[in-house]
């Protein structure tokens, strides 16, 4: 399915491009032959974002993704995004887990003003974000509406990070003399494969609500659009967010995500994929240590906006544990 | 004082010091007082309760339930093929469309109260077939699977008319129907903390008991009967492995639960992978049990015993490792010889009896197995010097000292009354040991200190866990394990999740 995508993705970026008169021959074509004052750009180099760092995938492999829009701003047309490995999976997760129990332990509302810089970060960076979004096929005024969904999703669940424990906790009336109670905790690294579109939108209602109660997370972005989801990383990067906290990884769900299921370090995973073999084998491989998972179809991307369905406790919900504690009462 | 009065004093210091020895006498020496059993009646033979009749099993097969403490039979029991589940299913189906889904919740609601009316006037009865059937002690299926078991139907009837309350003003909607599989340690407590919550939120069920123990989920199939539940809301299909399979292949079933092994859970998530079903799995634990050396160790003892004693350790929260502050090592070690030479093993009818029989052969040899293992891998054995009864399956409370952390008595759940004892000497180094373990179900914590409590419960990745006391439950309170224990909860408003979609 998806190599079948690929070349869907590949004639669709040729089909948009066909018509788009675009200068060819790279950066010195854009930089002129006559003027002395041309500047020659820099472009950059897309890279997977694990511990805190950007890397490339220590396999060597890349995969090309074109732009529908055509050359904007300083990135060539065809940019080379790491196609990530097993051992990336493997690096990704233990940096999750390292970073877990500290992101944990920090109090609830440090957690929602991470979260809360994050939806910052994400505003003035909107405009590198739309133009990644309209490289990855989307019409401008889509591309803006993603992009403020984005904010506005971050700083709703910064908002969520210290009442999660209101209202999914309880004390127990028990019949005797203990006193009882029941606090929602994190699993722990919990993988998410996020859905291909919407790229940014998509990526940021997936992995907000693993965090934000404290789990960290291993996401594997979309691989129609990969590029808003290393700009992303770049504002993750920038936001006080723990390295290892989330990592981002390129490549092929197909490639990984059984891979992810099958790390026994992974306590948990979110899946969204329009491919059912794929999802029953990753629920197979799951069962490997009682996994936590879920899988879902593709919803249309309007799903992803609507603020009563994409977002919300139950998100929260479905990555956490149940710790119930008992103590005697008496003199 | 003279050095004559020292001596005198010192050594009365040394007998008070030597021997911190509990001094019973033969004040514990009890006269048997055997619960009667003839007012209890037990059919020679059960069939299928599907479709609220009881029908003879196509497979036309019937299986033997014997009692582990006297190993005679007791009934013969019907043996469900795929072909009796088939029609189970088909039951439970019909009973969703017709009834359980079109009904007033408040009227749903009146007809589990009524289930929970009737087992407490039946108590004694289930009581006693408890305890023939799997061989615990009757003070247990008395005092604990019992009540516990009305108390659980009695809660969840309470819910089945305030669900909207439940998942902060979201809607729900029942799943349908429901397949669950349940063990053989609290054979009837298990059916209700399945039946009781899958009722209330408007599903059906389809209740496979364990093979070793299922009379008492027949008899609440007859509760059932006399509360005039619409037919095919409940249905019970006894038999073993295969009987179980079926139910969790079958197309028509869009929820599983189960309760048992960690093996069988995992066959259960591969099985049913890319069928779109729910599954809550409650599995096996290996609890770690940590004494601080400023726990009040006497009650601690008690903690440690019914910790792991209970119900013949053949619980999945038992507290079957024990991590001692290597201060009080010695100290509680002796503590814990000492009351192992006052449980009483024996007949578990016998209302003085704490320790009762091994649930199956099966189980013993398993237990014999892991025994044998702890003393090769070089740990010290202590069983208590009780008499085992020549017939029935026994085995005494024992404990191991000196297991290391990577021996099969501290990795694997032996499901027995054994108890691997192990040390540690700072706070960080019991949580990394107790945490060292696939399973994550609950753990015991004993110290005088609130803070410490509170810190180490923090830190334990398990479900439940209990501070200063053990083996604690009740409907209102959610039960179940992280890791490869399993997920969802069973009890309180958290353990509704497992039977509702919210819309």
């Amino acid at each position: 399915m998806d190599e079948k995508k690929e070349t869907a993705v590949a004639e669709a970026s040729a089909a948009s491009t066909a018509g788009v008169s675009t200068k060819k021959g790279g950066p010195l074509a854009t930089a002129g032959s006559a003027s002395s004052k041309a500047r020659l750009r820099v472009a950059k180099a897309y890279k997977m974002y694990v511990g805190g760092a950007f890397v490339r995938s220590e396999s060597g492999r890349y995969f090309q993704v074109k732009s529908d829009a055509g050359q904007t701003g300083p990135d060539p047309e065809t940019v080379n995004v790491p196609r990530g490995s097993r051992k990336d999976v493997r690096d990704a997760v233990l940096s999750a887990k390292n970073a877990q129990e500290p992101w944990a332990a920090r109090t609830a509302y440090n957690r929602g003003q991470i979260l809360y810089r994050l939806a910052e970060v994400l505003e003035s960076r909107k405009d590198e974000l739309v133009m990644s979004l309209a490289r990855g096929g989307l019409s401008a005024d889509d591309a803006a509406r993603e992009a403020d969904a984005a904010v506005d999703r971050s700083v709703y669940y910064a908002g969520f990070a210290d009442k999660v424990s209101a209202l999914v906790a309880s004390h127990n009336p028990v019949s005797g003399p203990h006193f009882g109670f029941s606090v929602p905790e994190p699993l722990g690294v919990v993988c998410v494969v996020a859905p291909p579109r919407p790229a940014l939108l998509g990526l940021v209602s997936t992995v907000l609500p693993v965090i934000t109660s404290g789990n960290s997370c291993v996401v594997l972005a979309s691989d129609v659009d990969p590029r808003t989801a290393v700009v992303f990383a770049e504002c993750l990067a920038t936001s006080d967010l723990p390295g290892g906290v989330v990592n981002v990884l390129t490549g092929h769900p197909h490639e990984l995500a059984t891979q992810m299921a099958k790390h026994r370090e992974v306590f948990g995973m979110d899946v969204w994929v329009d491919d059912d073999k794929l999802a029953t084998d990753v629920e197979k491989a799951a069962a490997d240590n009682v996994k936590r998972v879920k899988t879902h179809g593709l919803p249309a991307v309007e799903a992803w906006l609507d603020e009563s369905g994409a977002q919300g406790i139950g998100w929260i919900e479905r990555f956490l544990e149940t710790k119930t504690i008992w103590h005697p009462v008496g003199l | 004082m003279s050095t004559q009065e020292l001596s005198r004093t010192k050594s009365a210091i040394d007998k008070s010091t030597a021997s911190l020895a509990l001094e019973f006498g033969h004040a514990w020496d009890y006269a048997p007082a055997p619960e009667a059993k003839d007012h209890v009646r037990i059919q020679p033979r059960y069939d299928l309760f599907v479709g609220g009749r009881w029908t003879a099993p196509k497979s036309g097969k019937y299986f033997l339930t014997t009692s582990p403490s006297t190993e005679e039979s007791l009934a013969e029991v019907a043996e469900a093929s795929a072909e009796d589940v088939d029609l189970a299913v088909k039951a439970a189906r019909t009973a969703y469309e017709k009834y359980w889904a079109k009904m007033r919740p408040a009227e749903r609601a009146k007809y589990i109260f009524r289930i929970a009316r009737a087992i407490q006037e039946k108590a004694r009865e289930l009581a006693i077939v408890e305890s023939m059937d799997g061989g615990k002690p009757i003070k247990e299926s008395r005092d604990v699977d019992i009540p516990l078991a009305a108390a659980h139907f009695f809660y969840h009837a309470g819910w089945a008319d305030k669900l909207d309350y439940a998942f902060h003003g979201r809607k729900v909607r029942p799943l349908g129907v429901a397949g669950q599989i349940i063990p053989w340690n609290f054979p009837l407590l298990m059916a209700a903390w399945k039946i009781a919550p899958a009722l209330a939120c408007g599903n059906t069920v389809v209740l496979k008991p364990a093979e070793t123990t299922p009379l008492t989920a027949l008899l609440l199939a007859h509760i059932i009967e006399e509360a005039e539940l619409p037919p095919g809301v409940v249905n019970i299909v006894t038999g073993a492995g295969p009987t179980g399979a079926a139910l969790v292949a079958h197309p028509d079933v869009n929820k599983i639960a189960f309760t048992g092994s960690t093996e069988v859970g995992k066959k259960i998530q591969k099985a049913i992978a890319g069928s779109r079903k729910r599954l809550t799995l409650e599995l096996g634990g290996k609890a770690a049990n940590v004494i601080f050396g400023d726990a009040p160790l006497d009650q601690a003892v008690e903690g440690i015993v019914n910790g792991i004693y209970f119900n013949q350790g053949h619980v999945c929260c038992a507290g079957s490792r024990l991590l001692v502050e290597e201060s009080v090592h010695d100290v509680v070690v002796k503590k814990l010889k000492d009351r192992l030479q006052n449980l009483r093993l024996g007949d578990p009818l016998d209302k003085n009896t704490d320790v009762g029989a091994i649930n199956s052969k099966m189980q013993l040899e398993k237990i014999k197995e892991l025994v044998a293992a702890g003393e090769h891998e070089g740990a010290t054995r202590y069983s208590a010097p009780c008499a085992l009864p020549d017939k029935g399956y026994w085995f005494p409370p024992t404990f191991f000292t000196g297991a290391a952390q990577a021996s099969r008595i501290a990795r694997e759940e032996i499901f027995g009354p054994v108890l691997t004892v192990m040390t540690f000497r700072t706070p960080d180094e019991a949580v990394e040991k107790a945490n060292n373990t696939m399973y994550g179900l609950s753990a015991g914590i004993w110290t005088d200190k609130g803070a410490k409590i509170f810190w180490m419960a923090g830190k334990l990745k398990a479900g439940v866990i209990w501070g200063n006391t053990y083996n604690k439950f009740d409907p209102t309170s959610p039960f179940g394990g992280y890791k490869e224990s399993g997920f969802g909860r069973e009890g309180g408003r958290h353990g509704l999740s497992a039977y509702v979609e919210v819309v």
